[in-house]
């Protein structure tokens, strides 16, 4: 109790003496004026980035909203402009994203609960998880190269469905383990204790506590990645994905494009109307990546008021 | 001494040469400790001392913090609970815990009261488990016309109640209690403590306390512990009374702490 007192005590002495340095009003000021500068530089970062954004945004609108018709849904590409659509491209998104999220999620997922709640604190955890940080560093053009060696050429799976969405698969894989990782991770301690202390078993704490509180966090991350994965080109190019495609894939074993692939193609062509057609359907591919996220941050929010 | 007590003094749970090291730290040394059925013990001294450490060591809740090391031997009903026969999962739904800050599951009033029993195997009247849970914790009245909301949306001293009916649902032998006040205002607090003198009845309850006036009021037995060393133990009446040691006579009137 005395001890409480003398550091009570010598906490409004300190605010005295405080108080008496604080007379040099112009070293006041200054601080004063970096606090505005700072935030003022902060703002006008920000305002960039906004205005760039805008800018973008509004040219390709601009340029493409003129081609979104019924017709550029459910046309084939062609090799006349005002024929040409995206019915191909934005299939064969469809099928990537599914297969994508029914390879990684899974798969990544149970890493992420080995790796928090199982994995024993060795070395080799420790070399693992340093190493799954840099995959997801890994430039996205890797990726390819070891589907095209692993997936199109070894296991001779082609170009089909199955390859690419098996490499994009590899390349989300790293990103959902770290997220779901971190969601895991942010379920407090008490909610764990409070389970163990009525007499469940560690399976019970991990698959009936910890992962329903985890998983909004673990759907925001995945949400995040496979809409990564929707908008990447690179690996799909080397593994030879095609540009031209006039058929819609009936298994994972066709051949197929994407949106992505697709905007590439159109936008390589010399003519003026490919461009615009390169910008309606990057509208249609921004539309889907927006939708996706707004989808993670509502889910985000749903589950807000369970936060612990 | 209360008429519970020395009407039954049967032990429940007793500690022989209780050591618990974290890494090469050692948080308790040496705890002999024996706890009657049917009484409340209060477990005081400042902070740091271990008793958390100490608490947590009865229903092996310290398995779960990867330095601790547990040494000696902690009986409960002759059992000893550190022998490699006893099954840590099945003892903590004997050994119940209550912890400082209120830790609801985030579900429904009804699903916090159910979860135990439920995985524990419990097939009987879930809704009646649930009323008389609720009814012993003195919470029924509050929460009875709700018990599907969540049970964030409780106040802070309702939230410990519904924990503590969490506990009793699983009909334990004996509650350990951490702090279970020290975030609640005076009403619940007085809640609380009335709650655990109606409960001593049925159930064997250790609690950790840095309020004084608290132990005194509620336990039957009084452990001081100063630095993980046991330094008194005895009635309550007596203990603040006329305790034997200075130090405990200290710490009791407040002189240190
Ligand atoms: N997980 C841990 N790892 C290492 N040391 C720990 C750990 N938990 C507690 N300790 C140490 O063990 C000693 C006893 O801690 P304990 O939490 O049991 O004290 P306490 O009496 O419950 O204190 P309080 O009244 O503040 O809750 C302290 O010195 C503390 O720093
Ligand atoms: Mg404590």
């Amino acid at each position: 109790m005395a001890n409480t007192n003398d550091s009570l005590t010598s906490v409004i002495e300190l605010g005295n003496t405080e108080h008496e340095s604080v007379v040099n009003q112009k070293r006041m000021a200054k601080r004063k004026l970096y606090d505005k500068l700072f935030y003022r530089l902060c703002q006008s970062t920000i305002l960039l980035a906004l205005v760039t954004l805008v800018i973008l945004v509004v040219h390709i609108i601009i340029s493409g909203v003129s081609w979104l018709s019924l017709d550029f849904f459910t046309n084939f590409t062609s090799r006349f402009a005002e024929q040409a659509g995206i019915k191909a491209a934005i299939m064969g998104s469809m099928w990537v994203l599914v297969l994508t999220a029914a390879f990684a999620i899974p798969l990544g997922v149970s890493a992420a609960i080995f790796l928090e709640e199982y994995a024993p604190k060795k070395k080799w955890v420790e070399w693992i998880q340093i190493n799954i940080g840099n995959l997801a560093g890994m430039p996205s053009i890797v990726y390819g190269l070891v589907g095209l060696t692993v997936f199109v050429r070894y296991l001779n799976f082609e170009r089909s469905l199955l390859a690419g969405s098996l490499t994009l698969a590899l390349l989300v894989l790293p990103i959902i383990i770290i997220s779901s990782q971190e969601a895991i991770k942010a379920v407090p301690l008490s909610l764990r204790e409070a389970a163990y202390a009525l007499g469940a078993k560690k399976w019970q704490v991990v698959f009936l506590q910890v992962l329903p509180a985890a998983l909004p966090g673990i759907l925001t991350g995945v949400i995040l990645s496979i809409s990564r994965a929707i908008g990447e080109t690179a690996p799909l190019i080397v593994i030879g994905a095609l540009s031209f495609v006039a058929f819609t894939p009936a298994s994972i074993w066709d051949e197929f494009t994407v949106l992505p692939i697709q905007i590439y193609n159109w936008a390589s062509k010399p003519q003026e109307e490919f461009h615009q057609l390169a910008a309606a359907a990057i509208i249609v591919l921004l539309v889907l990546l927006f939708a996706m996220n707004f989808l993670a941050i509502y889910l985000r929010q749903k589950y807000q008021r369970y936060k612990l | 001494m209360s008429a519970s007590a020395s009407e039954n003094s049967e032990i429940i749970l007793e500690t022989k040469d209780l050591n618990v090291f974290y890494g090469d730290k050692q948080a308790i040394h040496s705890v002999n400790m024996q706890v009657k059925k049917g009484t409340v013990a209060a477990l005081i001294g400042p902070s740091g001392c271990g008793k958390s450490t100490f608490l947590r060591s009865l229903n092996r809740m310290n398995d779960f913090v990867s330095t601790a090391r547990v040494d000696g031997k902690v009986f409960y009903q002759g059992k000893n609970l550190y022998s490699k026969k006893v099954d840590p999962v099945e003892l903590r739904s004997q050994i119940g815990m209550v912890f400082q800050k209120p830790n609801p599951f985030p579900k429904s009033i009804y699903k916090n009261i159910t979860w135990g029993p439920k995985i524990n195997g419990f097939t009987g009247d879930m809704d009646l488990l649930v009323e008389k849970s609720l009814k012993r914790a003195a919470l029924w009245g509050e929460v009875k016309d709700r018990l599907h909301d969540s049970a964030f949306d409780l106040s802070g001293g309702q939230q410990q109640r519904l924990c503590i009916a969490r506990t009793i649902a699983m009909n334990p032998d004996v509650i350990l209690m951490d702090e279970p006040c020290s975030a609640l205002d005076p009403r619940s607090t007085q809640a609380i403590e009335d709650l655990i003198t109606e409960l001593k009845r049925r159930y064997t309850i250790i609690i950790v306390t840095h309020n004084m006036q608290q132990a005194g009021r509620i336990s039957d037995e009084t452990y001081f512990f100063h630095e993980g060393n046991l330094i008194e133990s005895g009635d309550t009446k007596q203990i603040f009374t006329k305790p034997s040691v200075q130090m405990t006579e200290d710490y009791i009137t407040g002189r240190f702490g």
